[in-house]
């Protein structure tokens, strides 16, 4: 008897789930659910003052440890290289759609004015810290470059690689002009440590954790993101399917 | 051509009882209620296995601000805690639940809305739903959990009113809890957070909102087990036919005791 009710569950939740695996794997279907991420989007700009500011908390809220997520060490030489010369060499490059491609000297942008913000690090698996960043705004380094009209994105390139894949991130112009956007250089009053992405790191407050990139080396002005390494504007949207506008 | 009168027979009054009258039916839920029910069976459902899934990424939970591994959780489980039998999709995957979460959402939402737009209007609130004055008192409620617990169902016309613990019960379902996981899952939004910063004073911090919205959705769970048991004891056929159909077979008033 029992095992007949445990049959008859089983079986059910069985149905229930083949079901629903089956959905999983319908394209049409995926891209039914894919259409809500536009929706989410849409509604949540709609809800937002283009420069609604994300929570700036004080001192006393900041998380005692701040956990580190993705690249610990990038495996690359290059980065090797760059860590054993304490990033002395590291440049930042900005181009694609900009009237002056720029190389910036690390150097050089830590002299830049930069914002101190304290705000709330949200991964998309659920967990939240809260740590106080250092860097100048993006809009700074993008007006200095002058962005073409024809620009609609900001890709970030990063140093890292996740197997044999280069990690890189996206945002459109709403969040790269948003005041606290910041490339930051140093975190909780210190440089940044490798695991938080020395030796320059992308804060975008009002998204999930995976579009803050780590070990930036190459911004570029993009009009598309489809010529863009897999075309779906970052390394876990290319790869695992995670949404690219991460608001939620 | 008229009947003749039929005479009065001393006969007729010693024959046995008529047969019962073939049971009454009632119309007892309107339309709307029945799609939204419905409706909202799918979503809850799916809301709940994608949840767990995404709960999956991260089995611990905190209250406050913010919360991560070196934090101290007020749950935490090792490992992945929900097997593939409860979640969507059945293998860990949290960008499909997310997916399929976030895009459910919208049902949600937009369900309970309109629901309770139309609901309003119909009266359907303010009629069936709103306790009436002294069904809250204590008395009155302690004799309904008696009811409850002898599993003696309301029948005859008070089969067709909702009981006093029924109507707590979906008032909890539809004003609070409903409501709750939706603010409580705008609130761990971080754009949303910029532009409602309100949400996060209201739940005292992202990590709250989170514990909160897992709460909640056992509290739904819990729910949705008790009134699948009552459905069964009740008379499933009736019950869920009365939810297809909207016509519901009242039950004959029992023989005073």
């Amino acid at each position: 008897m029992i095992d007949r009710r445990r049959f008859v569950i089983g079986g059910g939740s069985g149905l229930l789930l083949g079901g629903c695996d089956r959905l999983n794997n319908s394209p049409a279907f995926r891209g039914v659910l894919r259409s809500a991420e536009k929706l989410n989007m849409g509604a949540q700009r709609l809800v937002s003052a283009r420069d609604a500011l994300a929570r700036e908390y004080g001192e006393g809220d900041m998380s005692p440890v701040f956990r580190s997520n993705g690249t610990s060490m990038p495996n690359t030489d290059d980065y090797a290289r760059h860590l054993e010369e304490r990033f002395a060499n590291w440049r930042l490059v900005v181009d694609g759609l900009v009237a002056r491609p720029l190389s910036i000297p690390l150097r050089t942008l830590r002299t830049l004015s930069y914002r101190t913000q304290i705000t709330r690090h949200d991964c998309v698996e659920g967990w939240s810290a809260i740590g106080k960043w250092h860097g100048p705004q993006l809009s700074r380094i993008l007006d200095f470059a002058g962005l073409s009209t024809r620009a609609k994105y900001i890709v970030f390139h990063c140093a890292d690689r996740f197997g044999d894949k280069p990690y890189y991130e996206s945002i459109d112009l709403v969040d790269a002009f948003h005041p606290q956007t910041i490339l930051a250089w140093g975190m909780n009053n210190h440089l940044l440590t490798v695991p938080h992405g020395a030796p320059l790191r992308l804060r975008v407050e009002r998204q999930l954790g995976y579009k803050h990139a780590k070990y930036v080396q190459r911004i570029e002005a993009v009009e598309s993101l489809a010529t863009v390494h897999g075309g779906k504007g970052g390394y876990w949207e290319d790869n695992v399917d995670y949404e690219w506008y991460a608001g939620i | 051509m008229e009947q003749p009168a039929v005479p009065s027979d001393p006969v007729e009054a010693e024959a046995p009882p008529p047969p019962p009258l073939p049971p009454r039916t009632a119309y007892r839920h309107r339309l709307p209620t029945r799609v939204w029910h419905w409706v909202n069976a799918v979503v809850v459902i799916v809301m709940l296995m994608s949840g767990l899934m995404i709960f999956n990424a991260h089995p611990r939970l905190y209250w406050g601000q913010y919360g991560a591994n070196f934090d101290t959780p007020w749950l935490h489980f090792a490992g992945r805690p929900f097997p593939g039998w409860a979640t969507i999709p059945s293998t860990y995957n949290l960008a499909a639940a997310r997916r399929w979460h976030l895009a459910f959402a919208w049902l949600l939402v937009a369900g309970l809305i309109i629901f309770l737009a139309i609901s309003l209007w119909n009266r359907h609130v303010q009629r069936d739903l709103a306790p009436r004055a002294g069904e809250l008192a204590p008395r009155h409620i302690w004799d309904d959990i008696r009811e409850h617990a002898r599993l003696r169902f309301p029948a005859g016309e008070a089969a067709l009113r909702y009981n006093i613990l029924q109507k707590l019960s979906y008032v909890t379902v539809i004003f609070l809890l409903l409501p709750l996981m939706i603010l409580t899952g705008l609130a761990m939004s971080p754009a949303i957070d910029a532009a409602w910063p309100w949400l996060l004073d209201l739940f005292g911090g992202r990590q709250s909102a989170r514990s909160i919205h897992f709460i909640c959705a056992f509290a739904i769970v819990a729910f949705i087990l008790v009134h699948l048991a009552m459905v069964v004891l009740a008379g499933p056929i009736n019950e869920v036919g009365s939810m297809i159909t909207g016509r519901f077979r009242v039950p004959p008033e029992r023989a005073p005791r």
